[in-house]
Protein backbone atom coordinates (compact mmCIF):
# COMPACT_ATOMS: atom_id res chain seq x y z
CA UNK A 1 0.00 0.00 0.00
CA UNK A 2 1.67 3.42 -1.52
CA UNK A 3 1.82 5.67 2.23
CA UNK A 4 1.05 8.46 0.60
CA UNK A 5 -1.54 10.82 2.86
CA UNK A 6 -0.83 8.41 5.80
CA UNK A 7 -0.45 9.87 9.53
CA UNK A 8 2.40 8.46 11.88
CA UNK A 9 0.50 6.61 14.37
CA UNK A 10 2.64 8.90 16.66
CA UNK A 11 0.60 11.71 14.91
CA UNK A 12 -2.51 9.88 15.93
CA UNK A 13 -5.09 12.11 17.79
CA UNK A 14 -5.61 10.73 21.32
CA UNK A 15 -7.87 7.55 21.08
CA UNK A 16 -7.88 8.22 17.23
CA UNK A 17 -10.49 10.87 18.05
CA UNK A 18 -11.11 13.67 15.20
CA UNK A 19 -10.12 16.49 16.84
CA UNK A 20 -11.92 19.29 14.19
CA UNK A 21 -15.68 19.21 13.69
CA UNK A 22 -17.12 18.84 10.19
CA UNK A 23 -14.63 17.16 9.13
CA UNK A 24 -17.08 15.32 6.40
CA UNK A 25 -17.39 18.01 4.33
CA UNK A 26 -14.05 17.06 2.96
CA UNK A 27 -15.29 13.44 1.73
CA UNK A 28 -16.64 13.38 -1.41
CA UNK A 29 -18.58 10.22 -1.61
CA UNK A 30 -19.82 11.46 -4.69
CA UNK A 31 -16.93 9.66 -6.43
CA UNK A 32 -18.93 5.92 -4.99
CA UNK A 33 -21.44 6.73 -7.87
CA UNK A 34 -20.95 3.82 -10.88
CA UNK A 35 -21.60 5.27 -14.42
CA UNK A 36 -25.06 7.23 -13.78
CA UNK A 37 -26.23 10.07 -11.36
CA UNK A 38 -29.99 10.97 -11.01
CA UNK A 39 -31.67 13.40 -12.67
CA UNK A 40 -34.87 15.53 -11.99
CA UNK A 41 -37.20 16.47 -14.70
CA UNK A 42 -38.90 19.68 -13.57
CA UNK A 43 -41.92 19.13 -15.69
CA UNK A 44 -43.53 15.68 -14.37
CA UNK A 45 -41.95 16.94 -10.43
CA UNK A 46 -45.34 17.80 -7.81
CA UNK A 47 -42.75 19.70 -5.44
CA UNK A 48 -43.75 16.63 -2.65
CA UNK A 49 -39.96 16.81 -1.61
CA UNK A 50 -39.99 13.16 -1.07
CA UNK A 51 -36.24 13.12 -2.91
CA UNK A 52 -35.46 15.69 0.16
CA UNK A 53 -36.51 13.48 2.49
CA UNK A 54 -35.43 9.87 1.89
CA UNK A 55 -32.06 10.64 0.59
CA UNK A 56 -29.90 8.93 3.32
CA UNK A 57 -26.87 11.40 1.96
CA UNK A 58 -29.17 14.68 1.79
CA UNK A 59 -27.53 15.10 -1.32
CA UNK A 60 -30.88 17.20 -2.27
CA UNK A 61 -31.97 20.37 -0.84
CA UNK A 62 -34.14 22.68 -1.81
CA UNK A 63 -33.35 25.21 -4.41
CA UNK A 64 -33.60 28.78 -3.43
CA UNK A 65 -34.56 29.93 -6.54
CA UNK A 66 -37.37 28.19 -7.54
CA UNK A 67 -39.47 27.24 -4.30
CA UNK A 68 -40.47 23.61 -3.91
CA UNK A 69 -38.13 22.01 -6.35
CA UNK A 70 -35.03 20.43 -5.04
CA UNK A 71 -31.30 20.57 -6.29
CA UNK A 72 -28.60 17.45 -6.24
CA UNK A 73 -25.48 17.73 -4.88
CA UNK A 74 -23.49 15.44 -7.05
CA UNK A 75 -19.95 16.14 -4.57
CA UNK A 76 -22.76 14.05 -1.84
CA UNK A 77 -24.70 11.70 -3.74
CA UNK A 78 -23.40 7.93 -3.91
CA UNK A 79 -25.88 6.99 -6.69
CA UNK A 80 -27.83 4.47 -4.45
CA UNK A 81 -30.84 5.30 -6.54
CA UNK A 82 -33.35 5.18 -3.69
CA UNK A 83 -35.08 8.67 -5.21
CA UNK A 84 -35.18 7.08 -8.50
CA UNK A 85 -37.34 4.06 -7.18
CA UNK A 86 -39.65 6.08 -4.87
CA UNK A 87 -40.27 9.10 -6.66
CA UNK A 88 -44.52 8.87 -7.11
CA UNK A 89 -44.11 10.82 -10.58
CA UNK A 90 -41.22 8.67 -12.00
CA UNK A 91 -39.57 12.22 -12.34
CA UNK A 92 -36.42 11.27 -11.62
CA UNK A 93 -34.16 8.70 -14.01
CA UNK A 94 -31.00 7.63 -14.63
CA UNK A 95 -28.62 10.00 -16.61
CA UNK A 96 -25.30 8.09 -18.32
CA UNK A 97 -22.37 9.47 -16.38
CA UNK A 98 -18.49 9.17 -17.60
CA UNK A 99 -16.30 9.37 -14.67
CA UNK A 100 -14.78 12.66 -16.11
CA UNK A 101 -17.89 14.40 -15.42
CA UNK A 102 -18.46 13.36 -11.37
CA UNK A 103 -16.84 16.27 -10.37
CA UNK A 104 -18.73 18.20 -12.37
CA UNK A 105 -21.78 21.19 -11.75
CA UNK A 106 -22.72 20.16 -8.29
CA UNK A 107 -26.35 20.95 -8.94
CA UNK A 108 -27.91 18.53 -11.98
CA UNK A 109 -31.12 19.31 -11.95
CA UNK B 1 -3.51 7.83 59.15
CA UNK B 2 -6.57 5.67 58.19
CA UNK B 3 -9.04 4.53 60.45
CA UNK B 4 -9.60 0.39 61.47
CA UNK B 5 -12.27 -0.81 60.30
CA UNK B 6 -13.93 -4.11 59.83
CA UNK B 7 -16.12 -4.33 56.21
CA UNK B 8 -17.24 -6.66 53.72
CA UNK B 9 -14.73 -6.12 51.03
CA UNK B 10 -17.72 -4.73 48.44
CA UNK B 11 -18.31 -2.69 50.29
CA UNK B 12 -15.15 -1.27 51.02
CA UNK B 13 -14.61 -1.23 47.50
CA UNK B 14 -18.00 0.78 47.18
CA UNK B 15 -16.27 3.29 49.77
CA UNK B 16 -12.98 3.09 47.45
CA UNK B 17 -15.24 4.93 44.75
CA UNK B 18 -16.90 7.38 47.27
CA UNK B 19 -13.22 8.00 48.58
CA UNK B 20 -12.50 8.68 44.66
CA UNK B 21 -15.48 10.79 44.31
CA UNK B 22 -16.65 9.21 40.95
CA UNK B 23 -18.64 11.84 39.35
CA UNK B 24 -20.81 8.62 37.20
CA UNK B 25 -21.85 5.14 38.14
CA UNK B 26 -23.06 2.89 35.50
CA UNK B 27 -23.94 -0.64 36.74
CA UNK B 28 -26.25 -3.78 36.43
CA UNK B 29 -26.62 -5.90 39.57
CA UNK B 30 -25.30 -9.56 39.24
CA UNK B 31 -23.94 -12.03 41.98
CA UNK B 32 -21.29 -11.71 43.32
CA UNK B 33 -20.74 -8.13 42.04
CA UNK B 34 -24.07 -7.44 43.55
CA UNK B 35 -22.88 -5.58 47.11
CA UNK B 36 -20.13 -3.20 45.31
CA UNK B 37 -22.63 -1.24 43.65
CA UNK B 38 -25.91 -1.92 45.56
CA UNK B 39 -23.87 0.38 47.82
CA UNK B 40 -22.66 2.41 46.00
CA UNK B 41 -26.58 3.51 44.68
CA UNK B 42 -27.51 3.48 48.31
CA UNK B 43 -24.44 5.90 48.58
CA UNK B 44 -25.69 8.37 45.81
CA UNK B 45 -29.17 7.80 46.91
CA UNK B 46 -28.76 9.05 50.73
CA UNK B 47 -26.43 12.33 49.84
CA UNK B 48 -22.88 10.39 50.70
CA UNK B 49 -21.41 10.67 47.25
CA UNK B 50 -22.13 13.38 44.56
CA UNK B 51 -22.84 11.30 41.32
CA UNK B 52 -25.21 9.87 38.68
CA UNK B 53 -25.94 6.05 39.29
CA UNK B 54 -27.38 5.04 36.30
CA UNK B 55 -29.29 1.84 36.66
CA UNK B 56 -28.94 0.10 33.21
CA UNK B 57 -31.08 -2.67 31.39
CA UNK B 58 -27.90 -4.93 31.40
CA UNK B 59 -23.74 -5.16 30.95
CA UNK B 60 -23.87 -3.91 27.49
CA UNK B 61 -25.48 -1.25 28.41
CA UNK B 62 -23.50 -0.45 32.03
CA UNK B 63 -19.87 -0.31 29.66
CA UNK B 64 -21.19 1.81 26.94
CA UNK B 65 -23.19 4.28 29.47
CA UNK B 66 -19.42 4.42 31.15
CA UNK B 67 -17.91 4.39 27.78
CA UNK B 68 -20.24 7.82 27.32
CA UNK B 69 -19.69 9.08 30.41
CA UNK B 70 -16.08 8.97 30.24
CA UNK B 71 -16.01 10.82 26.96
CA UNK B 72 -18.08 13.41 28.39
CA UNK B 73 -15.33 14.08 31.14
CA UNK B 74 -16.34 12.08 34.39
CA UNK B 75 -14.54 10.37 36.12
CA UNK B 76 -16.42 6.93 35.29
CA UNK B 77 -16.95 3.45 37.51
CA UNK B 78 -18.64 -0.17 36.98
CA UNK B 79 -18.01 -3.40 38.53
CA UNK B 80 -19.53 -6.63 37.20
CA UNK B 81 -19.02 -10.08 37.00
CA UNK B 82 -18.72 -13.63 34.62
CA UNK B 83 -21.51 -13.27 32.11
CA UNK B 84 -21.95 -9.76 32.47
CA UNK B 85 -18.12 -9.36 31.74
CA UNK B 86 -18.80 -11.56 28.52
CA UNK B 87 -21.65 -9.41 28.14
CA UNK B 88 -19.52 -6.45 28.03
CA UNK B 89 -16.90 -7.99 25.73
CA UNK B 90 -17.12 -5.84 22.45
CA UNK B 91 -17.47 -2.24 24.06
CA UNK B 92 -14.43 -3.05 26.31
CA UNK B 93 -12.10 -2.79 23.54
CA UNK B 94 -14.09 0.68 22.50
CA UNK B 95 -13.45 1.84 26.11
CA UNK B 96 -9.43 1.16 25.58
CA UNK B 97 -9.41 1.78 22.05
CA UNK B 98 -11.30 5.32 22.65
CA UNK B 99 -8.46 5.85 25.73
CA UNK B 100 -11.05 5.86 28.23
CA UNK B 101 -10.14 6.04 31.92
CA UNK B 102 -12.81 4.17 33.39
CA UNK B 103 -12.36 2.05 36.34
CA UNK B 104 -13.98 -1.14 36.86
CA UNK B 105 -13.83 -3.76 39.78
CA UNK B 106 -14.07 -7.29 38.41
CA UNK B 107 -15.93 -9.44 40.98
CA UNK B 108 -14.14 -12.90 39.42
CA UNK B 109 -16.48 -15.89 38.37
CA UNK B 110 -16.81 -18.82 36.22
CA UNK B 111 -18.90 -18.81 33.50
CA UNK B 112 -22.18 -21.22 32.69
CA UNK B 113 -22.73 -23.81 31.49
CA UNK B 114 -23.07 -25.51 34.72
CA UNK B 115 -24.56 -22.52 35.90
CA UNK B 116 -21.64 -21.32 38.55
CA UNK B 117 -21.94 -18.47 41.05
CA UNK B 118 -18.77 -19.18 42.15
CA UNK B 119 -15.14 -18.04 41.81
CA UNK B 120 -12.69 -19.18 39.25
CA UNK B 121 -10.55 -16.65 36.52
CA UNK B 122 -12.85 -17.46 33.25
CA UNK B 123 -14.21 -14.39 33.16
CA UNK B 124 -11.30 -12.41 33.06
CA UNK B 125 -8.69 -14.39 31.23
CA UNK B 126 -11.37 -14.54 28.11
CA UNK B 127 -11.21 -10.56 28.27
CA UNK B 128 -6.89 -10.52 28.09
CA UNK B 129 -6.45 -8.98 25.51
CA UNK B 130 -9.07 -6.00 25.72
CA UNK B 131 -6.65 -3.62 26.20
CA UNK B 132 -7.05 -2.18 29.94
CA UNK B 133 -4.56 -2.68 32.65
CA UNK B 134 -5.53 -5.54 34.99
CA UNK B 135 -4.73 -5.73 38.16
CA UNK B 136 -5.22 -8.43 40.65
CA UNK B 137 -5.84 -8.29 44.79
CA UNK B 138 -5.45 -10.75 47.26
CA UNK B 139 -7.34 -9.18 49.94
CA UNK B 140 -9.50 -6.67 51.09
CA UNK B 141 -7.01 -3.84 51.72
CA UNK B 142 -5.70 -4.80 48.42
CA UNK B 143 -9.52 -4.46 46.69
CA UNK B 144 -9.30 -0.62 48.57
CA UNK B 145 -5.87 0.62 47.68
CA UNK B 146 -5.96 -0.63 44.42
CA UNK B 147 -9.34 0.57 43.40
CA UNK B 148 -7.77 4.09 44.42
CA UNK B 149 -4.62 3.30 42.64
CA UNK B 150 -6.88 2.56 40.00
CA UNK B 151 -8.35 6.32 39.03
CA UNK B 152 -5.17 7.74 39.85
CA UNK B 153 -3.16 5.44 36.59
CA UNK B 154 -6.58 5.27 34.67
CA UNK B 155 -6.72 9.40 34.77
CA UNK B 156 -3.06 10.13 34.31
CA UNK B 157 -2.18 12.21 30.64
CA UNK B 158 0.20 9.82 29.97
CA UNK B 159 -2.24 6.60 30.45
CA UNK B 160 -5.59 7.32 29.47
CA UNK B 161 -6.88 3.91 29.45
CA UNK B 162 -9.59 1.86 31.51
CA UNK B 163 -8.58 -0.51 34.50
CA UNK B 164 -10.11 -3.17 35.86
CA UNK B 165 -9.66 -4.92 39.62
CA UNK B 166 -10.30 -8.31 39.98
CA UNK B 167 -11.13 -9.41 43.15
CA UNK B 168 -12.55 -13.05 43.26
CA UNK B 169 -15.85 -13.72 44.11
CA UNK B 170 -17.22 -15.01 47.37
CA UNK B 171 -13.48 -15.37 48.33
CA UNK B 172 -12.98 -11.63 48.51
CA UNK B 173 -16.40 -9.87 47.75
CA UNK B 174 -18.73 -11.71 50.75
CA UNK B 175 -15.71 -11.46 53.58
CA UNK B 176 -15.58 -9.14 56.31
CA UNK B 177 -11.90 -8.36 56.95
CA UNK B 178 -10.24 -5.86 58.94
CA UNK B 179 -8.91 -3.50 56.84
CA UNK B 180 -7.38 0.42 56.90
CA UNK B 181 -10.01 3.24 55.36
CA UNK B 182 -8.05 6.03 54.27
CA UNK B 183 -9.25 9.60 55.38
CA UNK B 184 -10.96 11.80 52.62
CA UNK B 185 -8.46 14.19 52.82
CA UNK B 186 -5.04 11.78 52.02
CA UNK B 187 -7.55 10.68 48.87
CA UNK B 188 -8.21 14.00 47.84
CA UNK B 189 -4.45 14.84 48.52
CA UNK B 190 -3.26 11.66 46.34
CA UNK B 191 -6.71 11.43 43.91
CA UNK B 192 -7.02 15.69 42.69
CA UNK B 193 -9.80 16.06 40.49
CA UNK B 194 -10.13 14.47 37.40
CA UNK B 195 -8.66 16.68 34.24
CA UNK B 196 -9.65 14.78 31.41
CA UNK B 197 -6.91 15.45 28.34
CA UNK B 198 -9.75 15.56 25.82
CA UNK B 199 -13.48 15.13 26.33
CA UNK B 200 -16.57 15.72 24.32
CA UNK B 201 -17.07 19.55 24.45
CA UNK B 202 -19.35 21.88 22.84
CA UNK B 203 -17.33 24.64 22.84
CA UNK B 204 -14.14 22.62 20.98
CA UNK B 205 -16.01 19.66 18.94
CA UNK B 206 -14.57 16.52 18.33
CA UNK B 207 -15.19 13.14 16.94
CA UNK B 208 -14.58 10.21 19.47
CA UNK B 209 -15.49 6.10 17.49
CA UNK B 210 -15.31 6.98 13.64
CA UNK B 211 -14.36 4.37 10.70
CA UNK B 212 -10.80 3.82 10.78
CA UNK B 213 -10.21 2.92 7.22
CA UNK B 214 -6.96 0.35 6.54
CA UNK B 215 -4.86 3.39 5.77
CA UNK B 216 -5.37 4.06 9.50
CA UNK B 217 -6.95 1.06 12.09
CA UNK B 218 -2.67 -0.25 12.04
CA UNK B 219 -1.41 2.83 13.25
CA UNK B 220 -4.58 3.27 15.45
CA UNK B 221 -3.70 -0.19 16.97
CA UNK B 222 0.14 0.28 16.97
CA UNK B 223 -0.92 3.55 19.52
CA UNK B 224 -2.99 1.35 21.49
CA UNK B 225 -0.27 -0.96 22.13
CA UNK B 226 2.19 1.54 22.67
CA UNK B 227 0.25 3.11 25.29
CA UNK B 228 -1.02 0.09 26.92
CA UNK B 229 3.11 -0.75 27.57
CA UNK B 230 3.50 2.74 28.16
CA UNK B 231 1.63 2.56 30.94
CA UNK B 232 3.96 0.26 33.18
CA UNK B 233 6.54 2.81 34.49
CA UNK B 234 3.17 5.03 35.70
CA UNK B 235 1.61 2.18 37.31
CA UNK B 236 4.45 1.96 39.24
CA UNK B 237 5.21 4.92 39.92
CA UNK B 238 1.83 5.65 41.52
CA UNK B 239 2.09 2.41 43.71
CA UNK B 240 5.40 4.60 45.07
CA UNK B 241 3.10 7.22 45.65
CA UNK B 242 0.29 5.06 47.25
CA UNK B 243 3.07 3.96 49.55
CA UNK B 244 4.01 7.55 50.57
CA UNK B 245 0.84 8.38 51.20
CA UNK B 246 -0.59 5.26 52.82
CA UNK B 247 2.14 3.74 53.81
CA UNK B 248 1.40 0.40 51.81
CA UNK B 249 3.45 -0.54 49.29
CA UNK B 250 2.70 -2.65 45.93
CA UNK B 251 4.77 -4.19 43.54
CA UNK B 252 3.91 -5.49 39.60
CA UNK B 253 4.99 -9.07 40.70
CA UNK B 254 5.36 -9.83 44.21
CA UNK B 255 7.23 -12.43 46.09
CA UNK B 256 7.48 -14.56 49.74
CA UNK B 257 10.11 -16.62 50.84
CA UNK B 258 11.12 -16.95 47.13
CA UNK B 259 15.01 -16.56 47.93
CA UNK B 260 16.99 -19.49 46.92
CA UNK B 261 14.36 -21.46 46.76
CA UNK B 262 14.48 -24.27 44.15
CA UNK B 263 10.57 -24.56 43.52
CA UNK B 264 8.13 -21.47 43.10
CA UNK B 265 4.35 -21.11 43.14
CA UNK B 266 3.07 -18.75 40.91
CA UNK B 267 -0.45 -17.03 41.87
CA UNK B 268 -2.85 -14.63 41.01
CA UNK B 269 -5.74 -13.45 43.07
CA UNK B 270 -6.74 -14.57 47.05
CA UNK B 271 -5.54 -18.20 46.12
CA UNK B 272 -1.83 -16.29 46.88
CA UNK B 273 -3.31 -16.12 50.71
CA UNK B 274 -3.45 -20.01 50.99
CA UNK B 275 -0.39 -20.83 49.14
CA UNK B 276 1.77 -18.21 51.72
CA UNK B 277 0.43 -20.41 54.89
CA UNK B 278 1.42 -23.71 52.64
CA UNK B 279 4.60 -22.62 51.90
CA UNK B 280 5.16 -21.36 55.69
CA UNK B 281 3.80 -25.13 56.31
CA UNK B 282 6.68 -26.46 53.47
CA UNK B 283 9.49 -24.37 54.19
CA UNK B 284 8.76 -25.49 58.36
CA UNK B 285 8.96 -29.07 56.71
CA UNK B 286 12.50 -28.12 55.15
CA UNK B 287 11.25 -27.94 51.49
CA UNK B 288 12.94 -25.05 49.31
CA UNK B 289 9.84 -23.90 48.16
CA UNK B 290 8.56 -20.33 47.99
CA UNK B 291 5.91 -17.89 45.87
CA UNK B 292 5.60 -15.49 42.96
CA UNK B 293 2.53 -13.77 43.07
CA UNK B 294 1.31 -11.23 39.36
CA UNK B 295 -0.11 -8.69 40.92
CA UNK B 296 -0.57 -6.55 37.30
CA UNK B 297 -1.57 -8.94 34.91
CA UNK B 298 -1.63 -6.28 31.68
CA UNK B 299 0.54 -5.14 30.67
CA UNK B 300 2.87 -7.80 31.84
CA UNK B 301 5.64 -7.05 33.70
CA UNK B 302 8.06 -8.99 31.84
CA UNK B 303 11.15 -8.17 33.59
CA UNK B 304 9.81 -7.85 36.95
CA UNK B 305 8.72 -11.38 36.46
CA UNK B 306 12.20 -12.84 35.63
CA UNK B 307 13.95 -11.54 38.43
CA UNK B 308 11.74 -12.68 40.27
CA UNK B 309 12.52 -16.24 39.01
CA UNK B 310 15.69 -15.93 38.47
CA UNK B 311 17.60 -18.86 40.04
CA UNK B 312 14.47 -21.15 40.69
CA UNK B 313 14.48 -25.30 39.41
CA UNK B 314 11.08 -25.56 38.74
CA UNK B 315 7.92 -23.30 38.79
CA UNK B 316 4.14 -24.23 39.41
CA UNK B 317 2.05 -22.29 37.10
CA UNK B 318 -1.33 -22.11 38.99
CA UNK B 319 -4.47 -21.17 36.59
CA UNK B 320 -7.84 -20.76 37.95
CA UNK B 321 -9.37 -20.96 34.10
CA UNK B 322 -8.94 -23.06 30.95
CA UNK B 323 -8.03 -22.48 27.58
CA UNK B 324 -9.48 -25.28 25.90
CA UNK B 325 -7.99 -27.02 22.58
CA UNK B 326 -4.46 -25.78 24.30
CA UNK B 327 -2.05 -27.57 26.45
CA UNK B 328 -2.02 -25.36 29.59
CA UNK B 329 -3.85 -22.80 31.14
CA UNK B 330 -3.73 -19.20 30.06
CA UNK B 331 -1.40 -17.94 33.01
CA UNK B 332 0.94 -21.21 31.66
CA UNK B 333 0.94 -20.82 28.11
CA UNK B 334 1.76 -17.17 28.62
CA UNK B 335 4.39 -17.87 30.69
CA UNK B 336 6.07 -20.74 28.80
CA UNK B 337 5.78 -18.61 25.80
CA UNK B 338 7.66 -15.52 27.80
CA UNK B 339 10.40 -17.75 29.14
CA UNK B 340 11.18 -19.67 25.95
CA UNK B 341 11.39 -15.95 24.00
CA UNK B 342 13.95 -14.84 26.93
CA UNK B 343 15.97 -18.39 26.82
CA UNK B 344 15.47 -19.12 30.46
CA UNK B 345 14.45 -22.79 30.88
CA UNK B 346 12.99 -23.87 34.81
CA UNK B 347 10.86 -27.04 34.84
CA UNK B 348 7.24 -25.40 34.44
CA UNK B 349 4.33 -27.58 35.93
CA UNK B 350 1.16 -26.32 35.15
CA UNK B 351 -1.97 -27.02 37.63
CA UNK B 352 -5.55 -25.95 37.29
CA UNK B 353 -7.40 -25.73 40.33
CA UNK B 354 -10.17 -23.87 42.24
CA UNK B 355 -12.51 -24.05 38.84
CA UNK B 356 -15.99 -23.24 39.87
CA UNK B 357 -15.65 -22.14 43.45
CA UNK B 358 -13.67 -25.30 44.42
CA UNK B 359 -11.87 -24.95 47.45
CA UNK B 360 -7.82 -24.92 47.06
CA UNK B 361 -6.36 -26.13 50.46
CA UNK B 362 -2.86 -26.30 51.79
CA UNK B 363 -3.06 -30.17 51.23
CA UNK B 364 -3.22 -29.63 47.68
CA UNK B 365 -0.43 -27.60 47.42
CA UNK B 366 1.46 -30.08 49.22
CA UNK B 367 0.17 -32.52 46.70
CA UNK B 368 1.68 -30.41 43.81
CA UNK B 369 4.78 -29.88 45.19
CA UNK B 370 5.84 -33.66 45.39
CA UNK B 371 4.34 -34.26 42.09
CA UNK B 372 6.36 -31.27 40.61
CA UNK B 373 9.22 -32.53 42.25
CA UNK B 374 9.00 -35.92 41.08
CA UNK B 375 8.43 -34.64 37.34
CA UNK B 376 10.89 -32.63 37.28
CA UNK B 377 13.11 -35.34 37.97
CA UNK B 378 12.27 -38.00 35.94
CA UNK B 379 11.43 -35.06 32.69
CA UNK B 380 8.07 -36.29 32.89
CA UNK B 381 5.34 -32.85 31.66
CA UNK B 382 2.96 -31.76 34.32
CA UNK B 383 0.24 -29.43 32.09
CA UNK B 384 -3.25 -28.26 32.72
CA UNK B 385 -3.11 -30.75 35.45
CA UNK B 386 -6.89 -30.72 37.23
CA UNK B 387 -6.31 -30.26 41.19
CA UNK B 388 -8.82 -32.36 42.53
CA UNK B 389 -11.16 -33.87 39.88
CA UNK B 390 -13.06 -37.14 40.79
CA UNK B 391 -11.98 -39.75 38.36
Amino acid sequence: MADEGMTPWKDLALGCAMPEPGSSRRFNTGDWRSRRRPITDREKCIKCGLCWIICPDMAYTPDPKAEGYYNWDGYYCKGCGICVEECPKQAISWQEEKEEDKYGPACGA
Amino acid sequence: MGRRVGLEVSLACAEAVKLCNADVIAAYPITPQTHIVEHLSELVADGHLDAEFVPVESEHSAMSACVGSAAAGARTFTSTSSQGLALMHEILFIASSLRLPIVMAVANRSLSAPISIWNDHSDIMAERDIGWIQTFAENGQEVLDLTIHAFKVAEDSRVNLPVAVNLDGFILTHVIEPMEMPEQVEVDAYLPAYKPSQWLNPAKPISLGMVGMPEVYTEAKKANLEALEGSYPVIKEHWQGFAKAFGRSYQPIETYRSDDADTLFVTMGSLGETCMSAVDQMREDGRSVGQVRIRLWRPFPVDDFLAAIKGAKNLIVIDRALSPGVPAGPVATELRALLYAKGVKPFVANYVAGLGGRDVTRTDFAAMLEETERAAASGQAITCQMVGVKE
